[in-house]
């Protein structure tokens, strides 16, 4: 997609099965691999939150809370820079257009917001989502890290 | 983790720890069983003891606002930290539940006669 293509600093790689106990591992391991670029904490937290709804997405929506595994990918490059991506190989949607509408849920039943894609497209820079029925989805997540010294 | 107190027709809700999807659902069933054998007028739910909130903790507080509004009662978001509001406000909770980062007044004394305190301090619905 980008123009030049980019190699990373620093990268890591993680899979894990789709167990709503790994919500918090996901989010503990991207703020520890991070924490090279001596984040602020409020960019931190924005970048854990972001993490929290994609991870949950795969788990709640892709794996439907059934078995699978989910592939966390954290890229730093160039001025600090950074590139999260979250995959699942579960159910994928036809319509992400309407999946990241604002307060639309696919499971009102379980009391999800509708809120994740709008909390990752405020928290991050960019955003982008690939799915599709059957094969799974693919959230890439992206954004600038300032840190403490900078501000 | 999630510690509950009914007096005086208030449920006081002290959360603690993470709170997501995982976490959300143990909340969930620990402050509905309160609800619905207490049948309290407020509930009050302090977040700041809470060390992480997604959308997850939306869901918890608009869910317990529809349950409370069906008894008549109301729900008070409590003590957020800085990041908790940021996603509070992204979701328009403020608009629904009254914030605030004072309790003092909003739960009635444990050795005060249960009743009389609470309308004293039964806030103006605007």
């Amino acid at each position: 997609m980008s123009r030049r293509p980019l190699r990373p600093l620093n990268e890591m790689t993680l899979t894990f099965p789709a167990l709503s106990e790994n919500e918090r591992f996901a989010r503990l391991a991207v703020s520890g691999f991070l924490s090279q670029l001596d984040p602020n904490i409020s960019e931190l937290s924005d970048i854990k939150t972001a993490v929290s709804e994609a991870v949950t997405n795969a788990i709640v929506h892709g794996y439907r809370e059934r078995s699978g595994e989910v592939m966390m990918q954290v890229r730093i490059f160039e001025d600090s820079r950074i590139c999260i991506k979250i995959q699942d190989k579960g159910c994928g949607m036809a319509d992400v257009e309407q999946a990241m509408t604002p307060l639309y849920t696919s499971s009102p039943e379980e009391e999800r917001a509708g809120l994740g894609f709008t909390i990752m497209e405020t928290f991050m820079e960019k955003v982008r989502v690939k799915s599709k029925p059957d094969k799974g989805t693919t959230v890439i997540l992206e954004r600038t890290v300032q840190g403490k010294r900078r501000l | 983790m999630t510690e509950l107190k009914t007096v005086g027709g208030v449920t006081a809700v002290m959360l603690s720890g993470d709170l997501d999807h995982h976490s959300a659902g143990m909340m969930r069933t620990d402050i509905d069983r309160e609800i619905t054998e207490k049948h309290p007028r407020r509930l009050v739910i302090d977040f700041s003891r809470v060390t992480f909130m997604d959308s997850s903790g939306i869901g918890l507080i608009m869910g317990r606002y529809k349950l409370m509004c069906e008894q008549g009662g109301e729900v008070i978001v409590a003590r957020p930290p800085a990041y908790i509001k940021k996603v509070l406000r992204l979701a328009g909770v403020d608009r629904l539940a009254r914030l605030t980062d004072d309790i003092s007044g909003l739960i009635p004394d444990e050795n005060e006669k249960e009743d009389e305190k609470i309308e004293q301090t039964t806030p103006q619905t605007t």
